[in-house]
């Protein structure tokens, strides 16, 4: 029986997955493997994966076959920056879910895109605190039940890609895993880019997000996803849609990048 | 390395021991009264080749420590007061993950923003237990701009060896005091560095030795690394519900400092012999004892000093032994008392402790005070 490509990125021993069932976790990852796939990487040798508290956390910690560090609530970021100073050779990649890196991380996010950092952020935007039970987040859409908001979510929701993209990121995306092929090439573009490249995958959790929101079904999910999702040039005429596209692409030089440049102009210069 | 003789302020000495003892990664954020340490590693860092950041705030620059130790960098950053308790979750996590590296506190008067120029001594105790769950950290008391350079190497070497965050618990004081500071040549000076493993068999997070030290893969060099602050295994696989994993991994976190505290700990201790009355100090004010022991010598009153280099884990032997020596043991502090709890502890009523306690606008405990408490204690 052939196996399944991504087994040869995995940690066999650990699966299967603690995800739910339904969990849109599973198809963030395998638009991951494919995406290093198809840019030909026969393993993660290349790769540090940081990944702060939430569910999409246990996407690479323990799954990947891979050099993987787990960090404190919301904290990837500067971990991952620490790391990307010190060994610059290598691709670091953080995942965190929107809790993790539009909430209680959302300063670090936004100063990584400031600094254009060079780091891969894929951030699995399931609209609400998974793990903890289905509270509100910043990415909740106004009028959500959660558990936290019992009467619907009274607060406007944040558009994080267009956060990250104006604070100064190389990329910027946003799909949703109803899009798994758009969603793959942007990871494979966002893998290819030097400075700060950001990917947003809008995700179900069928069983907080879903239950309370009629859509107890995965599937429910994923096509009120479709269904909800505009093209970014679309964005804002109708209200409570899903922008998805690419909010920006462009070559501006990285922090690492500068940084190291600066140390061999003033290296060996006497106090 | 700037070896030599140096007229510097504590700060500066502060910054060339951690260059000196192979500091390569800075990450810090603004605040005083620490900002010396942290600009003159933004002057002196890239031209050694290393890494200064400054972070977005105290909770990324802790961070990024971690994430550069864990990439081999010798980190560390510099901080007071308000930014200490910001970085304490990832203090907790150093510990966790058994990663070194060493955070500078300077000092300041709290609570809160305090009198945030002014010197306080109130984070003894935040530096042993600031953070969630059981544990064991160490933490170093500088005196003198040439100790903040000595034990700021001690912090890194400590850190190295033992895998554990190492805090430097300096004071305002002692920060911005202007002093002779001697840098020893190259070849004099000792440095550790971590012990890595040869190969992916040694386990990261368990140790047969009986240090309880494990040896410390780096990240990127292709072991598979599984790192975590939720409970682990020997490998870095999390186990959140077993109690055995739980209870073993933090005896041993807690164990290979507590059993090792004999080899950690550093005291000064002076006229214990004839001691007719005791002091326990530590930091800036400590100069002030110096002093008050010497005039109460001229007055004839005999006094046996113990002054704490390391604090944590509490010097117990050093502080038990001239408890058994003196009737009275008076602990001078600029803070309400805190280490006077654990003198009391560790003399177990064997002798009376006396706190003289200062706070508010940084005025120093004097000589004078130190030694009218000395004089009276003595003659009962």
């Amino acid at each position: 029986m052939a196996r399944h490509f991504a087994l040869k990125y995995l940690r066999e021993e650990v699966l299967p997955t603690p995800f739910c069932p339904g969990c849109g976790c599973g198809i963030v990852a395998n638009c991951f493997f494919k995406a290093v796939e198809e840019l030909g990487y026969e393993d993660l040798r290349d790769f540090i994966f940081c990944s702060g508290i939430g569910c999409s956390s246990w996407i690479p910690s323990p799954h990947f076959k891979a050099d993987t560090i787990h960090t404190l609530h919301g904290r990837s970021i500067p971990v991952a920056m620490g790391v990307k100073l010190v060994r610059p050779e290598k691709k670091v990649v953080v995942f965190g879910g929107d809790g993790d890196l539009a909430g209680i991380g959302l300063g670090h996010l936004i100063h990584a895109a400031r600094r254009n950092l060079e780091l891969v952020v894929i951030m699995v935007n399931n609209m609400i605190y998974g793990m903890t039970g289905g509270q509100t987040a910043p990415t909740t859409p106004q009028g959500s039940y959660t558990s936290t908001t019992p009467y619907g979510n009274p607060e406007p929701s944040m558009d994080v890609a267009r956060v990250v993209a104006d604070a100064g990121a190389n990329y910027s995306a946003r799909w949703t895993v109803a899009h798994a092929l758009k969603l793959k090439d942007s990871i494979k573009r966002a893998l290819t880019k030097k400075g700060f490249a950001y990917v947003e995958a809008v995700s179900q959790c069928p069983t907080h997000y879903g239950r309370r929101n009629r859509m107890a079904k995965p599937g429910e999910m994923m096509r009120w996803m479709l269904a909800n999702s505009v093209p970014l040039e679309k964005a804002g005429e109708e209200p409570g849609k899903i922008p998805v596209g690419v909010y920006v692409d462009r070559d501006s030089p990285g922090f690492v990048e500068s940084y190291w440049a600066m140390v061999e102009r003033v290296r060996g210069m006497v106090s | 390395m700037l070896s030599g003789v140096h007229f510097w302020e504590g700060n500066i000495a502060c910054a060339e021991g951690a260059l000196a003892a192979g500091c390569n990664f800075f990450a810090g954020y603004p605040i005083t009264p620490q900002r010396e340490i942290m600009e003159r590693m933004a002057l002196r860092m890239p031209k050694l080749g290393g890494v200064f950041i400054q972070a977005e705030d105290e909770i990324a620059a802790i961070n990024a420590v971690v994430g550069a130790s864990w990439a081999g960098a010798k980190a560390m950053t510099a901080t007071s007061g308000p930014g200490f308790s910001l970085m304490q979750e990832g203090i907790g996590y150093m510990v966790m993950t058994e990663t070194p590296g060493v955070i500078v506190d300077v000092q300041r008067l709290g609570p809160a923003t305090g009198q945030a120029t002014k010197c306080g001594q109130g984070d003894v105790m935040q530096a042993r237990w600031g953070r969630h769950g059981d544990q064991a950290v160490i933490a170093l008391c500088p005196n003198s701009a040439q100790e903040m350079f000595d034990l700021t190497v001690e912090a890194f070497n400590l850190s190295e060896q033992f895998r554990v965050p190492v805090i430097l618990l300096a004071d305002e004081v002692v920060a911005h005091l202007r002093e002779r500071v001697e840098v020893p040549p190259e070849d004099r000076l000792f440095v550790v560095n971590r012990r890595r493993p040869y190969t992916p068999d040694e386990p990261p997070f368990g140790s047969v030795r009986p240090s309880g030290v494990p040896a410390m893969p780096r990240l990127g060099d292709g072991f598979n690394l599984l790192v975590t602050g939720s409970t682990h295994d020997e490998w870095g696989y999390r186990h959140t519900s077993t109690p055995l994993v739980h209870s073993k991994l933090v005896r041993r976190l807690v164990r290979k400092v507590m059993d090792n505290a004999d080899y950690i700990v550093k005291v000064e201790v002076q006229g214990l012999e004839e001691a007719e009355v005791g002091v326990v100090s530590y930091g800036c004010t400590s100069r002030s004892v110096y002093e008050a022991a010497r005039m109460a010598e001229a007055r004839g009153v005999k006094v046996g000093h113990v002054r704490l280099k390391t604090i944590w884990p509490f010097p117990e032997k050093a502080v038990r032994e001239l408890s058994e020596r003196v009737n009275v043991i008076v602990v001078p502090e600029l803070n309400l008392g805190q280490v006077a709890l654990e003198v009391r502890r560790v003399s177990r009523e064997s002798c009376r402790v006396v706190q003289l306690n200062k706070v508010g606008g940084g005025r120093p405990i004097t000589p004078r005070e130190v030694l009218n408490a000395l004089t009276a204690w003595a003659r009962r």
